[in-house]
């Protein structure tokens, strides 16, 4: 039997970057809300020994641990699914600040494009250029209505970039909080290769801080040393954003906000029109406990913010067959390839050294920026050269042809250990009907709770895009003047094994009509007036840029929706 | 121990000394503890000093992290032979065997990993596609050590030697014939999942920070200029040349 809790006005799921500044928001002002983290508390003083390649980045200390749950994967609807039992594709996140601690801080914004995928395919190229089973979709908001709560997450995080504005992408009404980070000699190639082959390079939106940096909840932070160990890792300096040391402080200021760790939220109680709050388990010592709520708020990642509204049958599952139903449908990923490695015989750079979102991209190739009139596909993909600082485990290249071990191995993977450049394309992910995420019949969690199912696979629209931006990668590495370049413009199924992105998105898609998305603009469930389902889980495609940002500003546009709420109740509009 | 502070390599005669002694003992003490601890190379190893240390450097002590926590004396000296050969020791400098990667190896096996302690393990256990993992349903340790003992098979019905006695182009066959998979391990289990673990973990023995066992002195990071563990590089980001430094550790990170 579970034990009552005391009711709380707001419940959030999940402590990670949503979860944290829903959190500040609300509890700023003078809202009571109760967080609950599934994993344990932590802050800067746990990363004193993180420059730790082995323990972070191998062995995944910060990650959520897969004994505990994780999902179960197929390509195709013929094969049985079979549980992801250790880490490779995607890196789940758990404990305090989530997925934000792991990151490496490049924030983008989504494109305008992206918000009106449908209707500005249809304008541009007629219905005909959308094939059978994609199912592209419109937002139900633009970039325009966006772009404040964009405003407001850089402003947060301090994101560090450009200072004039880069006419590919959306407007800004604000520069960028902080100046651009430092302009390496690898990154100046890359520049120079770009912009004489015409392009418009510039600097990659980083919430790594250019700059000490005081943000509007007065909340000042260091700036990045570049010491080279963001993905994966925690940053010592708190120069890196994330939700402990930005918006987890300014919540617990208030006065009005509670965390519970170690609480892992099982069932979200509802009649299946309004949610009367959640079950969660102590995971130290097994105790079940009710947590009454009038608002329930889902920031959990992609797959859990799933599972939860399935286990707890809430809103319509997706039905695969018939197209009809909203939770799990329009799963998307990432498209990763096509990159093109160049290696220096005559030039050593310092890559040990770096940060997770130091680099400069190109959107010439993103979205809808070039014409597809002649492609097999839409969407693309921005193309990128990033010095994140190459980790010896890890970075191991060598040109084609050179065996994977023994003495050659040995030579050529320390002659090129600091002459080897990548330039890579992110590639977009668009949904197709037979893609989406249900849940497992066989396997389940440590809760006793069936594993969320994975259907997915690579389509030919990405094998296309692929073909054509691995292309423009090697032209650019060709323009960089690489002594050997090893590249390869072929795409073969999605598979689970090596990583690409944590990048997963969809499953609780936001959009204009209940009939075919599961939330509003306002990330308010259509089917449940009182839960918020908010994070990734709402894009109803993914674009060719990291995530955070959109999900960023997102947040802070279910954070208005959810005061709105509080005051007329109802469905907001 | 008075050899043990002439703060060089072992002396190769001493070594292959005890090493054909052990197997003629090893020969008359079928299996025995004492044949193959006097077999072992691993008793007299030393602390190798640094390449780059100045001759005014204090003597380095025993290094006491050396010494198997999971793996038996046979185990140990198959994975140093193997791991020597998949990094080994060539004239730019050490190799896996002198990075002390076979330690770095047993010490993995021995911790929470080496059990699988964070991943899913529940069944069933089915072969899937390629795309969806190449998951085992016995543990890593297990894995290791049944490849381990496939490879001293193979050597044994092949060349009829031990793995460890076999010349480096055999040893490379052993090993290229696992990487293919030609060679099962266990059940359904190739050489080639043995082979992708065991590459790894090597990898990982030559570049971890020393705290693990394997990178010994940070020779692993200075053969390719690596600097470790560093607060900063703020300072050179934006430098033309090359920066190279002395490599740091968590070591000299921690406050003792």
């Amino acid at each position: 039997m579970a034990t009552k809790m005391p009711k709380v006005p707001v419940v959030i799921v999940g402590m990670g970057w949503v979860g944290g500044i829903i959190a500040a928001e609300l509890s700023k002002q003078g809202v009571k809300v109760l967080g609950l983290e599934r994993g344990k508390p932590r802050g800067t003083q746990d990363y004193y020994m993180v420059h730790d390649e082995l323990r972070y980045a191998q062995r995944y200390d910060l990650m959520q641990d897969l004994s505990k749950e994780t999902v179960t994967f197929r390509n195709t609807e013929k094969v049985a699914a079979v549980p992801m039992r250790e880490y490779g594709s995607f890196l789940l996140g758990e404990g305090l600040g989530g997925a934000s601690i792991h990151w490496n801080g490049q924030t983008y914004r989504f494109l305008p494009y992206d918000f009106e995928i449908y209707s500005k395919t249809v304008e541009r190229y007629g219905k005909q250029k959308i094939p059978e089973g994609m199912t592209i979709q419109d937002w139900g908001i633009t970039y325009d209505q966006l772009e404040p709560y964009f405003d407001k997450f850089e402003k947060l995080a301090g994101i560090s970039g450009d200072a004039e504005q880069n006419p590919m992408v959306g407007k800004r009404s604000n520069p960028f909080p902080t100046k651009p980070m430092i302009k390496t000699p690898v990154l100046k190639l890359f520049e120079e290769a770009t912009k004489k082959l015409g392009y418009h390079p510039y600097m990659m939106p980083s919430a790594n801080l250019s700059e000490q940096y005081t943000n509007p909840d007065g909340v000042t932070r260091a700036a990045c040393q570049y010491c080279g160990y963001c993905e994966r890792f925690g940053c010592e300096y708190g120069a890196k954003a994330d939700a402990v040391v930005t918006v987890l402080p300014v919540a617990q200021k208030t006065g009005n906000f509670e965390l519970r760790s170690y609480s892992n939220v099982i069932q979200v109680l509802n009649d299946g029109k309004k949610a009367s709050g959640v079950v969660y388990v102590n995971t130290v010592t097994g105790e079940q406990f009710e947590q009454p709520a009038d608002v329930v708020i889902m920031a959990s990642y992609v797959f859990n913010n799933i599972k939860l509204l399935l286990t707890s049958k809430l809103g319509k599952p997706y039905d695969p067959v018939t197209g009809k139903g909203v939770i799990g449908k329009n799963y998307c990923y990432q498209t990763n390839g096509g990159s093109a490695a160049g290696f220096f015989d005559d030039k050593e750079f310092n890559l040990y050294a770096g940060a997770g979102s130091l680099g400069m991209e190109i959107p010439d190739f993103n979205g809808d920026n070039f014409d597809h009139s002649d492609l097999n596909f839409i969407h693309g993909a921005g193309i990128r050269i990033s010095q994140t600082g190459q980790r010896p485990i890890a970075t191991n290249s060598v040109p084609k042809g050179t065996p994977s071990w023994g003495k050659a191995f040995k030579e050529q993977s320390l002659k090129y250990a600091n002459s080897v450049l990548a330039v890579s394309p992110q590639g977009s992910s668009m949904p197709w009907k037979h893609h989406y995420v249900d849940l497992d019949p066989t396997y389940k969690d440590a809760y006793g709770l069936p594993l969320p199912r994975i259907t997915f696979d690579f389509e030919e629209q990405d094998r296309q895009m692929i073909k054509f931006v691995a292309g423009k990668s090697a032209e650019i590495m060709k323009e960089m003047k690489a002594t050997t370049i090893g590249s390869s413009d072929q795409l073969g199924p999605y598979n689970i094994v090596p990583y690409q992105s944590t990048h997963n998105t969809g499953g609780v898609i936001m959009g204009a009509q209940p009939e075919t998305s599961a939330v509003n603009s306002y990330l308010q469930m259509w089917d449940v007036e009182n839960v918020f389902v908010v994070g990734a889980s709402a894009f109803a495609h993914n674009s060719g840029y990291n995530p955070t940002g959109t999900v960023g500003a997102l947040a802070y546009r279910a954070v208005e929706g959810i005061s709105k709420y509080l005051k007329q109740g109802g469905i907001i509009v | 121990m008075a050899e043990d502070h002439k703060g060089k390599s072992p002396d190769p005669s001493r070594r292959s000394f005890l090493k054909y002694t052990g197997t003629a003992i090893g020969g008359v003490v079928v299996g025995g503890a004492v044949g193959s601890a006097l077999s072992s190379k691993f008793g007299n190893k030393q602390a190798a000093p640094s390449p780059s240390a100045s001759p005014q450097a204090p003597q380095q002590a025993a290094d006491y992290n050396q010494a198997p926590m999971f793996l038996n004396q046979s185990q140990l000296q198959i994975t140093e032979a193997a791991a020597e050969r998949i990094f080994p020791k060539d004239d730019k400098g050490p190799g896996a065997t002198d990075l002390g990667v076979a330690f770095y190896i047993d010490h993995q096996l021995a911790s929470p990993w080496g059990v699988n302690s964070r991943e899913y393990r529940t069944g069933p256990f089915v072969k899937g596609e390629i795309t969806q993992g190449d998951y085992q349903s016995i543990k890593r340790h297990e894995l290791i050590t049944m490849g381990l003992q496939s490879m001293e098979d193979t050597s044994k019905t092949k060349y009829s030697k031990s793995f460890v006695d076999l010349a480096p182009e055999e040893k490379d066959a052993i090993l290229t014939s696992m990487e293919k998979g030609e060679i099962m391990v266990v059940n359904g289990i190739t050489g080639k999942t043995f082979f992708n673990l065991f590459r790894s973990l090597t990898i990982e023995g030559v570049y971890s920070d020393p705290l693990y066992g394997g990178n010994k002195n940070m020779q692993g990071w200075k053969l390719r200029k690596y600097p470790g563990n560093q607060m900063a590089y703020a300072n050179i980001m934006d430098k033309d040349q090359f920066v190279a430094m002395e490599p740091r550790s968590l070591h000299d990170h921690f406050a003792h």
